[in-house]
Order: structure tokens, then C-alpha cells, then sequence
């Protein structure tokens, strides 16, 4: 029976390209349906699919959302390599393999009451949007709600009417920075760790979400164990080379767990010890 | 006559500081305003003064011959603009232009370099304030250059 599981689990369904949407130069979102609703269940923010361009190869990539019009899943994608190219390739009506939802997620239960810091770097903010999407549907249950989200220009930003209806709508503090940027870009220069500071929130009432390049979690984290929220309180999203995408293969071993089945949504305290670890 | 030391004194940068040395830093500030896309400083100008920016957004930019300028980073309310006012030989690295309005206090920083050299205490205290900013600086710099969001990161 186990061996059956294991079996569906590695078959990728096929799945419809219903939709390919432009975000940035190199990113875009495709918006996926399966044969009937119940080929796109359920998920829990911070999870993951692995997509496959048939023929070419599978590559894990985070559900950013769902469509509100089909129902189908949003994933957001920058292109990067082999596979992500043939994605970005892909027209509507296309199909491709999908196997997930997979790993933990962000666990938005504990944070109610508190408030919450998101924290997104680059592409970092799709794995984050579906969380957002939860937590503007339940806003009241929350404290202050601060989104510090940093890119490389301002060209490569991601979801601004979004991060606009955030802010004007459910009230979260949006706070928006590029590493370098032209003079026409009247908004914050700088890296993501300095809008800490300028966002305001209760460090000891605060539940941390980040998700980046590992380099920028990192500081992040420093940053606001500095402002004082407890290290318990701070989750994280960690990549790795997910191949099998539930804990058989190791190739997303990452010290004793598996990104791909105890992640990639990690509380920060319990994995700690081994980000400092070199080649892990 | 009112002075800035209320201001000065409730500033991050100055929490704290000895009520004394409070007075001296204050004998030394003065209210200033920039325009919008006004020219703060530029690059390789006598840095004689440092600024405790109460209003607005400060661009830092570099200039490379032939491209167009760059934004390294933007100085905002509540921070500090310019520490080669306390470091040899006195020059700024980069321009800084203030991206909207920006109601500042200059704090004439030969004024305060004396004052330093006079009282080391002094001087012990603003490089002890100093430092963090540079060392964060330098931090976020390090960050920017590693290009985390580039595809090669």
C-alpha cells in the first residue's frame, strides 16, 4: 500500500496552462488547472509543486496563490535555467506535469493575535502572497501587519497593485526598498534589513515571516533578534536541490531533516545550528 | 532662547549622552532645509558638517564618468547623514541630494572635531555612536554586492 502511495506521489498529473501572466522581465506567473477542481486542493501557503516541462525536466516552485476566476493554482517563476526557460516558453492551453502540494507552510494559526512582520527578498514574496492573501482575509485577528520586501531595481518588484491594496486597504505597512536604483526612483534605496527599523511593530508580540535568498534571511534574522523578537518567533523558507520532493532521495538533506518534507517553512530556532555549517 | 537640545537629545543618536556634552553638540547645530532634488553634498567636498535628518529622504549617489548617477542608498527620518566629517582627510565619498523636502539639523563637524580634540571623552562618545552606523553601512554594502537577487546568487 505504501509502495502504491509512493508510486502517485512521483506521477506527475497533467495540468493546463490557463493562463501565463508577465511580471517582470524574467518572471512570470502561470496559472495551472487540472482536470477537475479537485486536481488543485487545497494548500497551505508556503508550499510547494514540482512542475515539469515534459521532456526537459521538474524544479520545485512555490504556490503563489489562487486564481480567484478558475481556481487553478498561481505559481511565480523567474527564469533561471533549463526548465524554468521552457516554462517561461509555455502558452495557454500548454499542459505540464505537476506533482504537490508539498512541505510545511507558514504557520499563520500561531500568529494570530500577534503582530506579524513578512519579510521578502527578490522572488521570495510569491511563496509569502498566499499567506498575505490569508491574513488580509482574517485582518482583524492580527496586530500590526508589516510587509519589508527588497528587490535588486525597482524594475524587478513583484505584485504592485497588490502591495498597493495591502496598504491602502488592509491597513499593512508596506515598506518597499531596491539595492540600487536611477533618480527617477523616489522610493528607499538600501537592503531589506534597513526597513526593520522604520516598520513598527511590538518585537516581543511579533511572528516573523522570511523568505529570500539564504544570504538576506540571514541578516534579517540578526536584524530583528536585535529589534528583540524572540528567536522562536521567526520562521524561514529554505531551498535546496528538491528532486523527489518527499524526504526519499536526499538531495535536500539539510543536516538531520529534508528541506523538501520538514521544510521548506522552518522555524528558525531548530535549524539554526546548521546554517552556519559550510556545504550543508 | 530655545535651543535644538531638546531635539538633539531625544535623537537615537544622542540618546543618552551626558547633558554637558549635550550642551557642547548643541553650541554646534543649526535648522537647515533642502528642496526637493536639492544638492546636499557632493563627492570629494571638504565634509564639514553631518546632518540628523527630521524630515524627508536624502539620496546617496555615485556618479561614474559617462553613466548615469546611481542611488546607493537613501538616508531617511530619524537617521544620519555623513560620517567623513570625523574621518581623515575630511572628504565626502559620495553626493547626497534630498529626494523630497528635507528639514534637517546641521551639526558643524569642524566645530565638534575640535571640541573632540579637546575633550577626548567627547570624542570617545560620538565615535562610539559613529561606528555602528559606518559598521552597518558597510554591512548593507557588503549585501549590495553579493547581488543576492541576481540570477547568479
Amino acid at each position: 500500500m505504501e509502495d502504491i502511495q509512493r508510486q502517485n506521489v512521483m506521477v506527475p498529473r497533467p495540468f493546463l496552462v490557463h493562463r501565463v501572466h508577465k511580471e517582470t522581465e524574467d518572471t512570470f506567473t502561470l496559472e495551472l488547472n487540472g482536470e477537475d477542481s479537485a486536481e488543485s486542493p487545497p494548500f497551505i501557503p508556503g508550499q510547494f509543486n514540482m512542475l515539469y516541462a515534459f521532456g526537459i525536466g521538474e524544479v520545485p516552485i512555490s504556490i503563489s496563490g489562487r486564481s480567484e476566476a478558475s481556481g487553478g493554482w498561481l505559481h511565480t517563476i523567474r527564469e533561471v535555467g533549463t526548465v524554468t526557460r521552457a516554462l517561461h516558453r509555455m502558452k495557454r492551453g500548454g499542459v505540464l506535469g505537476l506533482r504537490g502540494p508539498f512541505g510545511t507552510g507558514w504557520p499563520i494559526e500561531e500568529a494570530r493575535g500577534n503582530d506579524i512582520v513578512f519579510m521578502a527578498g527578490g522572488i521570495g514574496l510569491a511563496p509569502l502572497r498566499p499567506a498575505l492573501h490569508v491574513v488580509q482575509s482574517m485582518r482583524d485577528q492580527f496586530g500590526e501587519v508589516a510587509l519589508l520586501y527588497g528587490a535588486r531595481t525597482p524594475e524587478s518588484l513583484l505584485f504592485e497593485k497588490e502591495r498597493e491594496l495591502w496598504r491602502a486597504k488592509f491597513g499593512v505597512q508596506v515598506k518597499v526598498t531596491v539595492d540600487a536604483a536611477g533618480r527617477e526612483w523616489k522610493r528607499n534605496v538600501g537592503v531589506v534589513t534597513n526597513l526593520v527599523e522604520r516598520a513598527s511593530f511590538d518585537p516581543a508580540h511579533t511572528v516573523a515571516f522570511i523568505c529570500g535568498p539564504e544570504v538576506m534571511m540571514r541578516f534579517s534574522v540578526v536584524e530583528l533578534k536585535q529589534c528583540g523578537v524572540p528567536e522562536d518567533k521567526i520562521y524561514i523558507s529554505m531551498e535546496r536541490n528538491m528532486k523527489c520532493a518527499v524526504g526519499f532521495c536526499g538531495h535536500c538533506q539539510f543536516g538531520p531533516t529534508f528541506i523538501c518534507k520538514d521544510g521548506p517553512v522552518y522555524r528558525y530556532d531548530r535549524i539554526r545550528q546548521f546554517l552556519n555549517v559550510r556545504e550543508v | 532662547m530655545e535651543t535644538l537640545e531638546p531635539i538633539l537629545s531625544k535623537h537615537p543618536f544622542f540618546k543618552g549622552l551626558d547633558k554637558a556634552y549635550m550642551e557642547l553638540v548643541t553650541g554646534c547645530a543649526k535648522n537647515v532645509r533642502f528642496d526637493a532634488g536639492q544638492f546636499i553634498f557632493r563627492q570629494h567636498e571638504a565634509a564639514d558638517v553631518f546632518y540628523i535628518i527630521r524630515q524627508g529622504k536624502v539620496a546617496l549617489e555615485l556618479s561614474p564618468p559617462g553613466r548615469p548617477p546611481v542611488t546607493l542608498e537613501t538616508v531617511n527620518e530619524e537617521e544620519i547623514l555623513g560620517w567623513a566629517w570625523l574621518v581623515p582627510p575630511y572628504h565626502w565619498h559620495c553626493d547626497a541630494q534630498a529626494v523630497e523636502l528635507t528639514r534637517a539639523i546641521a551639526l558643524d563637524g569642524k566645530c565638534l572635531r575640535n571640541k573632540c580634540m579637546e575633550d577626548h571623552d567627547l570624542g570617545f562618545e560620538l565615535l562610539n555612536r559613529l561606528l555602528p552606523v559606518i559598521g552597518k553601512r558597510m554591512e548593507a554594502t557588503q549585501l549590495q554586492l553579493m547581488d543576492v537577487y541576481g540570477t547568479k546568487a
